[in-house]
């Protein structure tokens, strides 16, 4: 086994812990940061398949650069809202909050 | 041609200096060149079919190569008329005295470049950074205004989301480990029959973007969000965004689907878009507030275009165009339908002052014009003749028919009937007759015109559907790599 694919596999991995905590987290940010958890996890695999054959690929790496500045742009929006909504309710979780429309 | 891509982000990054009044003025130019822009590219490819662009002559896979051709210049057309017209509507609709207002028209070109780099998209990667521009700048859009409740849908719908493009991601990263290439039409060249690492990312893809799309079961987080944003936002959301999800995932079906897919996916997806059919309608019938009405009957609009997914797999050549044709009439003539829905209901809500069915007793009375909009592009999404919804529907017909998979005409029919009963239960709470004299709030007239004008394009699609399938369908040049060098 090489090590690019023991990269590749422990991506699988970490995509696997951050789904869990993303389907079965309440607290919002506990489940931003499994959004991230599950973020590195597909870089990772991205990166490390890719590598796997062939020797070194610039490709891959472009694309998770890209990848990071996106998941950085949509978790600072997810903190700004997360807070903005914790200060108007004080709830961490969206679960059982009186819903006001349906 | 970059034009497309970059107005948008110019005009988001310029209108973020302005205020919402000067964003205002500054916006509609940007609507008016985007408008000829697109048309002129339009005429282009119906003249001369066709092509593929790299952006400032960086090839792939490192530069953006973008492919123009009858669909995706379409969907450009589409996006352009439906955008500008959400946004003049906004633009009166909106109350210039917030301060949080200014936000609108920055989120509202992001959205718009989005789209259109995700309809002329022609990687895989690249349609990823155009589907996550998409979502950030709708949930943005959706929690302007900030109240607790419209935050709460913000982050359910961004959560859905990134999830929804982390999966997909995910395939992207399957397929390049196993190919090397992000370009769809390169995969499509050297995929095999049998390929489970290829399969498993068409899935993850497709699961996905089903997601994104608010496919049954997978649709909660879609009436709150396009239920308590502001109108025209409902209107982009609905017509617009929901559709680009879709569009990536017929792509990649119809590219790949016919050696990744099998008999058992394609038939399960087109059981859930039956059952989103269903589900939808009749929550839309039960629901008490008129834009929860809106939003539910959306969910069941998505659902037929799920129909694509058995309607093209392992069928003859001629049905599977036949029903390609039918699902992108029924994505144009949903999205001006709808778009025109959503802010005949914000005009609506905004006479009534309630956002309850049930206020809206004497409306028809008072107010014919906006419930005369509101209704002809009901018309249209139940699929009554001359309209876009009619084709869409009568083509998926005959596509049933043709590939002997009748369990698909019941459900069009009965997604017919149910959508009848939404509408006319919108209608009939608006003939009661509880107030004698005219309390309500007028909107000006260019809030009026705007819906009309879209659902009687909803309504004219269906008489020029021949011409505009005649683009949908002009023969696209595969020639990979080649570019042709367009202003």
């Amino acid at each position: 086994m090489s090590p690019d694919l023991l990269y590749a596999l422990a991506g699988v991995g970490l995509c696997g812990i951050g789904l869990a905590g993303f389907l079965l987290l309440d607290h919002l940010l506990r489940r931003l940061l499994a959004f991230n958890l599950l973020g590195s996890g597909v870089f990772l695999v991205l990166v490390g398949l890719a590598q796997h054959r062939g020797g070194p690929d610039p490709v891959p790496q472009a694309l998770v650069l890209t990848g990071i500045v996106v998941a950085i742009a949509a978790t600072a929006l997810a903190i700004v809202l997360i807070r903005r909504y914790f200060h108007l309710t004080g709830r961490t979780s969206l679960a059982d909050a009186g819903d006001g429309q349906s | 041609m970059a034009g497309l891509l970059f107005t948008p982000l110019a005009w988001a990054a310029l209108s973020l200096l302005l205020d919402f009044r000067r964003g205002r003025w500054l916006s509609w130019l940007g609507m008016l060149i985007q408008v000829l822009v697109s048309l002129s590219l339009w005429f282009a490819v119906a003249g001369g079919g066709g092509f593929f662009y790299a952006l400032a002559g960086w090839e792939a896979p490192l530069g953006i190569a973008l492919r123009v051709d009858g669909l995706a210049v379409s969907f450009v057309l589409l996006t352009a008329a439906v955008a500008t017209a959400c946004g003049v509507h906004a633009g009166v609709y909106l109350d210039p005295g917030k301060s949080w207002q200014r936000y609108f028209w920055p989120l509202f070109w992001f959205l718009w470049a989005g789209l259109n780099g995700v309809w002329l998209g022609a990687d895989l990667f690249n349609l990823y950074v155009g589907l996550e521009l998409i979502s950030l700048a709708a949930v943005g859009l959706v929690a302007l205004g900030g109240e607790a409740a419209a935050l709460r849908a913000a982050l359910r719908y961004l959560f859905a989301a990134l999830l929804g493009s982390l999966a997909y991601l995910l395939g992207v990263a399957l397929l390049y480990g196993q190919f090397g290439t992000l370009s769809l039409t390169g995969i499509a060249g050297v995929v095999g029959a049998t390929e489970p690492a290829a399969a498993l990312a068409l899935l993850l893809m497709l699961a996905g973007l089903a997601l994104k799309t608010a496919l049954f079961p997978l649709h909660g987080w879609l009436p709150p969000a396009h239920g308590i944003a502001k109108s025209p936002v409902s209107a982009l959301l609905s017509g617009l965004v929901v559709k680009a999800s879709f569009y990536i995932a017929a792509r990649l079906w119809l590219e790949l689907g016919d050696r990744l897919g099998s008999q058992l996916l394609a038939q399960g997806l087109g059981a859930l878009g039956a059952a989103a059919v269903l589900w939808g309608s009749w929550r839309a019938f039960r629901q008490p507030y008129l834009k929860q009405v809106v939003a539910y009957s959306s969910v069941a609009q998505i659902g037929y275009l799920f129909l694509l997914f058995p309607l093209t797999y392992a069928v003859a050549e001629p049905v599977s165009r036949l029903a390609q044709q039918g699902i992108t009439l029924q994505v144009i003539s949903h999205a001006l339908a709808k778009a025109a829905m959503f802010l005949a209901a914000g005009n609506l809500i905004l006479s009534v002052r309630s956002k309850r069915v049930d206020a809206l007793g004497g409306v028809s009375h008072f107010l014919p014009f906006s419930l005369f909009s509101f209704g002809l592009a009901g018309v249209s999404l139940m699929g009554m003749p001359p309209t876009g919804g009619f084709a869409a529907k009568w083509l998926l017909l005959q596509a049933s028919l043709a590939s002997g998979q009748w369990w698909w005409i019941a459900v069009l029919l009965l997604g017919g009937v149910l959508a009848a009963a939404y509408v006319f239960r919108i209608y009939r709470a608006s003939f009661l007759e509880d107030s004698v004299s005219d309390d309500f709030y007028h909107p000006p007239k260019t809030l009026e015109a705007i819906p009309m004008i879209l659902a009687l394009l909803a309504l004219g699609l269906g008489l020029v559907a021949e011409p505009v399938l005649s683009v949908l369908a002009l023969p696209f040049e595969v020639a990979a790599g080649v570019t042709a060098v367009q202003p």
